[in-house]
């Protein structure tokens, strides 16, 4: 019993030591500081057009798990839910020559793809599915981005807890082959669960990049001024990671 | 000559400081999902071979549950932590520390040496002549720098998603990212086996002299 106490008293006293470094300005910006070296070193390593591994059928998950928002009962979107998103539009707007503001059969109309790659959870789960719709590169051409466009935002129809949910990448995400919008899992319209009637796909990063009940996408040269100002919904909410690729 | 080379004895004290952080901050990653699983894929216990016990508080950083200050504080130490053990291992061939005390020849692997070092560690008799260290002590340490500590950097980059696109033939080598997930956990719990009897056994053959020795570098004996 005296052992354990002593084991305990040793970790709460390192955990406090722990604490203590990370509340100084020096341990705040090294602990960010360091999200910023993996970022570096993947770009470094990591073809920008790399893909992400993609399965054959027979790997898809039986059942893709939901997570977050599953089930938004905030303003319009029980109404979107009830007309079968008949109404649903997308638009993308910002820093863009020419705003567009499409229906899901306008993006249905685009050149596809399908993917069968794997979702990894913050929290360490994954689920394999195979996903559809067009390259976010297709869009972001169309509306033509302005020179200062650094970053793209995603805005979503869920509030969760009280705030809207969005996240961002920057542009070499957004261009990536494998970020696509999309309106099909397993070669079904999005359920409920997964972000009906349409969300992102960002192949090499976490699952909380992957915005759901996506509304709009919004090009914009800083991310500071948007909502808690660092970059999702998360990262302003609990101190995640922006760069979800570690 | 020290005991002790001054590369061996910076990376032995900094490493462990790595260790214990990324551990600790580990057991609070473990809580964010406490099930383990082989192959690509998996999200409830149907999957999982294992669901892994809730860890408290004081044994995990930051000491309450946030996944985001402990994945902070995982990823800064991983970068001490892997580029340690490369200057390791570069500083150990370059010196012949490696082949001079860990690599083990093949009449030690005799099983009568074998038993002989189990019951001589048995009576607490750590006196040992010729070389610097035991069979049992090669094995070790030669376990812990050779395979314990690579893989836990090796399964760390595998379930890292924006690594994969370059690294997924270590991923496919490992069985796939949950296998990887699970690999990295079963290391990082090798890895605190060998730390308890370390310490257990630097204790019992005199932690003062062990400790010191591993600070200044000690005095050939």
């Amino acid at each position: 019993m005296k052992r354990r106490n002593f084991l305990v008293a040793a970790g709460a006293a390192f955990v406090a030591g722990c604490n203590r470094i990370a509340e100084t300005d020096a341990g705040k910006s090294l602990l960010g500081a360091a999200e910023g070296w993996h970022k570096s070193a993947h770009r470094l390593l990591t073809n920008r057009e790399a893909l992400a591994p993609e399965y054959p059928r027979s790997a898809i998950s039986p059942f893709f798990r939901g997570n977050g928002s599953t089930d938004p009962q905030n303003g319009d979107y029980p109404r979107h839910v009830e007309e079968g998103f008949a109404n649903w539009r997308l638009e993308v707007g910002g820093l863009v020559e020419t705003p567009l503001s499409l229906t899901l059969d306008n993006l249905k109309a685009l050149p596809q793809r399908t993917q069968i790659t794997r979702h990894d959870c913050v929290e360490g789960w994954s689920a394999i599915g195979e996903w559809t719709g067009p390259q976010l590169s297709l869009l972001l051409e169309a509306a033509g981005l302005r020179e200062d466009a650094k970053f793209i935002v995603f805005r979503c129809a869920d509030n969760l807890n009280g705030q809207d949910y969005y996240e961002s990448v920057d542009l070499i995400d957004a261009f990536h082959p494998q970020t696509i919008i999309a309106h099909s899992l397993n070669g079904e319209p999005l359920p409920v669960r997964n972000g009906a009637p349409l969300r992102m796909r960002i192949e090499r990063q976490l699952g909380y990049k992957q915005a759901k009940y996506l509304t709009a996408i919004e090009a914009v040269a800083s991310l500071e001024d948007i909502a808690g100002g660092q970059g999702g919904y998360w990262e302003d909410r609990a101190g995640y990671q922006w760069y979800a690729g570690i | 000559m020290k005991r002790h080379a001054l590369t061996t004895r910076l990376w032995h004290w900094i490493n462990l400081v790595c260790v214990v952080v990324l551990f600790m901050s580990g057991l609070t990653i473990s809580n964010a999902h406490r099930l383990l699983y082989w192959g690509d894929w998996g999200f409830s216990r149907a999957q999982a071979w294992l669901e892994v016990p809730r860890f408290p508080d004081w044994m995990t950083i930051p000491g309450y549950y946030s996944l985001a200050v402990a994945r902070d504080w995982h990823i800064l130490m991983a970068w001490p932590f892997a580029l340690g053990l490369l200057f390791m291992w570069v500083a150990m061939l370059a010196n012949r520390h490696f082949k001079r005390d860990i690599a083990t020849s093949g009449s030690e692997w005799r099983p009568a040496a074998i038993w002989n070092d189990i019951v001589q560690h048995l009576k607490l008799n750590f006196e040992h002549e010729g070389s610097k260290y035991n069979f049992l002590q090669k094995l070790a340490y030669g376990l812990v720098l050779g395979v314990f500590l690579p893989m836990m950097v090796f399964t760390g980059i595998a379930i890292s998603p924006g690594m994969e696109p370059t690294f997924s033939w270590l991923v496919e080598i490992l069985g796939g990212r949950q296998s990887a997930r699970s690999l990295h956990f079963i290391f990082a719990f090798l890895i605190a086996g060998f730390f308890v009897v370390h310490l257990a056994l630097v204790i019992l053959a005199g932690p003062i002299h062990q400790i010191r020795d591993m600070i200044t570098g000690g005095k050939q004996p």
